[in-house]
């Protein structure tokens, strides 16, 4: 196949970001006439494999072996180097999951392959995509080219693009193995744990009200949690308010803490830092509320209103709850 | 126990950047620069283990133009023992596979049992360097490192994972750890420090000698992020701009 996307576990399904990166496979694979192939790998790989059989693709590979049932660093980097060699894809798509952070450019440096990551987007020149990350502080954008004709290996950032498009059929599913060398396997994970029990699922919420820093002290967020109430949404920060203690961890959005995509994102004082838009920016209608005008939110804002939460947010709540 | 931080300095956050005549990359004159925020905890972090063991030796190396003497002499002033700079003037025109190569050429015959470095720059973001070089060295490799505990020729780190998950993992040494933010809380130099940087050892080389290899990849065309969407603003009094997100979250957005 020309396009392997590798999939990530998230606990037998296939993690949201390996969704995008399926959708991003058949766009890309259908405007350039590319076949695209999908990777399930791991302890649960004969369960993603089904779901992966499901989708609009040429084909499915299913890898297991007893050096991948968990997640290393040293196994997953020389599983998929040796399925690259074998397989000699011309794209190898990854969502760019912390998971894919730390051991694809493992593979990008046994194979001597480029590593392209955290793409945002993609372009076509002389017949072939072009891909864009964001560089100093997002402020900027550069396209990333490859030195020769080789292998890539992309990664793409959260929501760029949209699990929604993904196209439904039926794949051919066909095993494959590779030589892992129990010597090659030098650490040993232990199970995943949260500090804190008793989280929210943000990921699923329909509104989410979010603070961040702009708040600016504590007793304040009763008023983004008054209005939180009265339509029913959930709340959510950005990294400043859970660092300064005045929300626990597991209300944080953003690349260390949830993905969201909720109907409504009200976000109030935050100003956008990229570990924060990551985070977020796949939110139906983002409505922005802060002082400061150039806060980089903005750009992503469906409404914006430069002003001051709080006096705005009691008398949204007053009109709301009417 | 032997311990190498990579540092690499690079524009302040608060930094505006405009792009170069050329389009190849940014204008830098005028523009502040400092260490790269996850660096500055990787050193902290190399600093606290050389003092929890009572010996051993950190070792910064960073690579960039002739500026970069800034953030090596304040991590000899905030503690390192001694610095190696590999001199590069446009760094951004190399990739993350030649610039680990080159580290990799400096670094081989140190025999470090650690390299730390930050999770990613803050300015390309690539977030492969420790780890390719790692991967050169025959290293293990973790990367989001939020806790490291020293152990019989081996470590465990605790790693972040999505989602406000963690794990912990127990890796052989020499390994390559590259660390994120926050993880402990980075001193400032200390008067004494700063003096005694002065007579601190900075070993210097070309990126040139350093890397034999072609680079993988690079950039092309450097722009301006454009506005993703149409964003509507809404101006007027309180009342007006409450008014006019009711009509929106009822109408337009639909929250019911």
């Amino acid at each position: 196949m020309d396009i392997l996307v590798v999939l990530e576990d998230k606990n037998g399904m296939i993690h949201r970001m390996s969704q995008e990166a399926i959708t991003g496979a058949q766009r890309i694979g259908s405007e350039f006439n590319l076949s695209v192939g999908i990777l399930a790998m791991g302890g649960n790989a004969a369960a993603l494999s089904d779901q992966a059989a499901q989708y609009d693709v040429n084909e499915v590979l299913t890898l297991e072996n007893e050096h991948l049932n968990h997640y290393t660093a040293d196994g997953y980097g020389a599983a998929v180097a040796q399925v690259v060699t074998n397989e000699n894809p011309k794209y190898v798509f990854f969502g760019h999951t912390y998971q894919v952070r730390d051991y694809v450019p493992r593979v990008s440096a046994k194979l001597k392959r480029p590593f392209l990551n955290d793409a945002v987007s993609y372009s076509s020149e002389g017949g072939n995509p072009v891909f864009s990350k964001q560089v100093l502080n997002a402020k900027l954008v550069a396209a990333l080219q490859p030195n020769d004709g080789g292998t890539i290996l992309i990664s793409f950032q959260s929501a760029a693009f949209s699990s929604e498009n993904i196209q439904s059929g039926s794949a051919n599913v066909r095993s494959i193995s590779v030589d892992i060398d129990s010597a090659e396997i030098k650490t040993v994970t232990e199970d995943p744990f949260q500090e804190e029990a008793g989280g929210v699922d943000l990921s699923s919420a329909e509104l989410i009200v979010s603070i961040g820093r702009g708040i600016g002290k504590e007793e304040n967020i009763l008023l983004a949690q008054e209005l939180a109430n009265t339509i029913g949404a959930e709340i959510a920060s950005s990294r400043p308010v859970v660092d300064s203690g005045w929300l626990p961890s597991h209300h944080q959005v953003g690349s260390s803490g949830q993905t969201v995509s909720p109907k409504l994102y009200l976000a109030l004082g935050i100003s956008g830092a990229i570990q924060h838009v990551v985070g977020m920016k796949g939110s139906k209608n983002i409505v922005v509320i802060n002082k400061d005008p150039d806060a980089p939110l903005f750009e992503l804002a469906d409404y914006g209103v430069v002003g001051d939460m709080l006096e705005i947010v009691p008398k949204l709540t007053e009109a709301l709850d009417r | 126990m032997k311990i190498c931080v990579l540092v690499k300095q690079v524009p302040g956050s608060e930094a505006q950047f405009s792009v170069s005549a050329d389009g190849s990359w940014i204008q830098e004159t005028g523009l502040p620069f400092e260490m790269n925020e996850s660096d500055n905890y990787a050193l902290e972090e190399a600093l606290q283990i050389r003092e929890q063991k009572d010996e051993g030796e950190v070792v910064v190396v960073s690579l960039g133009p002739d500026r970069c003497q800034k953030v090596i002499r304040e991590a000899l002033a905030k503690g390192a023992d001694r610095a190696i700079h590999i001199k590069e003037d446009a760094p951004y025109n190399t990739d993350p596979f030649s610039i680990a190569t080159a580290l990799a050429n400096t670094i081989k015959d140190e025999k470090f049992e650690l390299v730390l470095s930050g999770l990613q720059s803050d300015d390309l973001g690539f977030g492969q360097t420790g780890v390719i070089l790692g991967e050169i060295l025959g290293m293990t490799t973790a990367t989001l490192v939020v806790g490291t505990e020293i152990q019989d020729g081996k470590i465990k780190v605790k790693r972040e994972l999505e989602s406000g998950w963690f794990q912990w993992q127990t890796m052989d040494l020499p390994a390559s750890l590259a660390i994120q933010s926050g993880l402990n809380q980075p001193r400032y130099p200390s008067l004494k420090g700063i003096m005694g940087a002065k007579k601190k050892e900075i070993k210097e080389s070309l990126f040139v000698d350093m890397c034999d290899i072609d680079g993988l990849q690079s950039f092309n065309g450097l722009s301006v992020q454009r506005a993703e969407k149409q964003t509507e603003m809404i101006e007027g009094t309180v009342d007006q701009v409450v008014s006019k997100l009711v009509d929106v979250f009822k109408n337009e957005i639909r929250i019911n």
